[in-house]
């Protein structure tokens, strides 16, 4: 079944798509750091190429384009590069980067990159044990074995995103939820920031005034001699020195305490923005958009399966395009939290790995909201996974994810007002 | 005798260049050891004295407001940020040499201080863009400060050196390259040593600033500058 298909629209749209990835990664995630390994960005391209192709095949098989032998192949060639970045490249190049930055180990790189290659193999095998993901007819080295694990780990990172985000996004979007901030609740933070920084520049010219007269009764202390002047040099730079200890620790407290009310005026401001965002056109769409969708999240926990063609796919295309535009602004606002020079090359990696096998497994999960004829290819490629198992594990953890996160919400929501009032 | 007039410098520059470093080095002589991210903005002490021996003698305490990049620029931490640059006396603008988008950023950070300083002789940048003229005219003194100075392998030393000479051009600034870590950069009798005792000589004195500038301003109107295309160091 090895042969090249005739008509080829794929790999125009693959180099589309890896052109995409790479504009992506330097314009938004490494706009402030400067490209020095470009097999970073190589790899987090090709991994974003070859997963948005994925997607493009589901799209294909629904509306019929090709031939299907022609989308079989694709398929079948897609999957085997994804699996060999998931599992081989992403991996190792991860423990390489993370290696090199550590001083002791950076002689003996690729080997402790090895290393560490094989202890992550060794727990991604182990994976395959607590679940029931592989019927017994399958061989050790099938590429079932692979695929399910993959699945398993990235169902498991799907349910807790869209947990959290079924929960967050009516909590953001309705006005019910936001605080009423005003302006002079803003002005007044910045003048208490404000009243704290100049008090900890009076007290450190203090301690400046303070040690430079140790320093200069110092030099006096030295042309004292005798007993008497043993003892005063004692006595004076003890009082002297217990002095800076008081006021430094109070200099301690005033800068943990700027540091509180900097976070604090920044979230005031933020909702206030998020506010006078709502009022606005966009503001008003984007929070009618945020109703539906909170309807349509309640709604897809209880599965509904009356489709036809064209709402499968309307509604699949506008679940994989909101996927990843929520995943990469999701994947964005943490790199930039966690960055830094040394680590971002590890951590784009790390969100290659994540977003791979996020794609992966909404493969996995959108068989189910495809109607059934069109199952039939996604069973083929993946080979026959307990697709079952991942239905019932997606939505364990989506509960889960959903209940802890209203939780979390709640108790986050409770505590500011009265942290606003205290003001 | 300790001065009464208030001296604020702002230090500003991207995430991770190295100004904690620069302000402890610069406020405490010594090394920073633990060096973390900085929230919010972190102030520190520096004493100067002025004219040493002389009847005429004052010590200077100059604060060095170091404000942090690290939690992003969405629009709500820059208008929080917006509160540090009040009534300003003086800017140290640092980036990283070993990372050439840091010193792009350096147009950014001078553009966002100086259109939010409140004193009745602040610059207005109207659109938002850099413009080198109004930088001619600015009445704040600008300093720049090349960090990580020793991470530059020998080969590169000449290429990055000649940016920072256009960008110090741009700025009609003095620009100081060193490593934060290594207190002989500024030690006592160095050029650059020099070039910052002049830096908080023009803020501490705006009238002797204010003579520095048209003495410049005169010589630039008669000399032919050949210029890089400075586009190509602007942020995107």
């Amino acid at each position: 079944l090895c042969h090249f298909p005739p008509n080829d629209s794929i790999n125009p749209s693959q180099v589309l798509f890896f052109g995409f990835g790479w504009l992506f990664f330097m314009r938004r995630l490494f706009k402030d750091y400067e490209v020095r390994q470009y097999v970073v960005q190589v790899v987090f391209s090709v991994t974003f190429a070859f997963s948005c192709t994925m997607f493009e095949l589901i799209i294909f098989e629904i509306l019929g384009a090709l031939s299907s032998s022609s989308r079989y192949f694709h398929w079948k060639l897609n999957l085997y590069v994804i699996l060999l970045v998931l599992i081989f490249v992403v991996p190792f190049y991860i423990g390489y980067f993370v290696v090199s930055n550590i001083r002791l180990l950076q002689r003996q790189r690729l080997l402790f990159a090895c290393m560490v290659w094989f202890t992550f193999m060794y727990f991604f095998w182990k994976l395959g044990d607590p679940f029931p993901i592989l019927s017994p007819k399958h061989g050790i080295l099938s590429i079932e074995q692979l695929i399910s694990r993959v699945g398993v780990i990235g169902v498991t990172l799907m349910a807790l995103l869209s947990g959290f985000g079924a929960v967050n996004c009516p909590y953001t979007y309705m006005s019910y939820f936001l605080r009423n901030v005003t302006d002079s609740d803003i002005l007044a933070l910045e003048r208490r920031l404000l009243q704290t920084m100049d008090m900890i520049v009076s007290k450190k010219k203090r301690i400046a005034m303070t040690r430079r007269q140790m320093y200069q009764r110092g030099e006096d202390q030295n042309r004292q001699t005798g007993f008497w002047g043993m003892i005063k040099s004692v006595t004076s730079t003890q009082t002297g020195g217990e002095n800076l200890s008081l006021i430094q620790q109070e200099v301690d407290g005033l800068e943990e305490l700027s540091r509180q009310l900097f976070l604090e005026t920044v979230l005031v401001q933020a909702t206030k923005e998020r506010i006078e965002y709502s009022k606005t056109f966009q503001g008003k769409y984007f929070n009618f958009l945020g109703y539906f969708f909170s309807i349509y999240c309640v709604w897809k926990t209880f599965m509904v399966k009356f489709w036809s063609q064209h709402i499968s796919f309307i509604l699949v295309g506008i679940i994989i395009v909101t996927s990843i535009r929520g995943l990469l602004i999701t994947l964005t606002k943490f790199f930039y939290a966690i960055s830094s020079s040394k680590s971002s090359n590890v951590i784009v990696l790390v969100l290659a790995q994540i977003m791979g096998m996020y794609f992966v497994s909404s493969v996995l999960l959108m068989r189910m909201s495809m109607p059934l004829e069109y199952r039939s290819i996604v069973t083929e490629v993946l080979g026959e996974l307990q697709f079952n198992f991942y239905h019932r594990w997606f939505d364990v953890i989506f509960l889960v994810s959903a209940l802890s996160s209203i939780l979390f919400l709640y108790l986050a929501h409770k505590q500011a007002p009265e942290k606003h009032m205290a003001l | 005798m300790a001065s009464l007039d208030r001296v604020k410098v702002l230090v500003l520059g991207d995430s991770g260049v190295g100004k904690s470093s620069l302000v402890h080095l610069l406020c405490q002589n010594q090394v920073l050891g633990n060096p973390s991210w900085t929230v919010g903005c972190s102030v520190d002490v520096r004493v100067q004295d002025y004219k040493e021996g002389t009847p005429d003698e004052k010590t200077y305490y100059i604060e060095l407001w170091d404000v942090g990049g690290s939690i992003g620029n969405a629009s709500s931490v820059k208008s929080t940020r917006a509160v540090f640059y009040n009534s300003v006396n003086g800017i140290i603008l640092v980036h990283d040499l070993t990372n050439k988008k840091s010193s792009q950023n350096v147009y950014r950070w001078s553009l966002e201080a100086l259109n939010k300083d409140s004193s009745p002789t602040g610059v207005i940048v109207s659109n938002g863009e850099y413009d080198r003229e109004q930088f001619a005219e600015n009445p704040v003194p600008l300093l720049l400060i090349g960090t990580k100075f020793d991470q530059i392998p020998e080969n590169k030393r000449n290429e990055v050196l000649t940016r920072t000479a256009f960008l110090s051009e741009d700025f009609n600034a003095e620009e100081i390259n060193l490593d934060c870590t290594n207190p002989r950069y500024l030690a006592a009798g160095t050029s650059n040593a020099v070039k910052l005792s002049r830096f908080f000589d023009k803020v501490r004195n705006p009238e002797l600033y204010g003579i520095f500038l048209s003495l410049s301003l005169q010589v630039a109107s008669f000399t032919d500058r050949k210029r890089f295309n400075f586009k190509s160091l602007h942020y995107d």
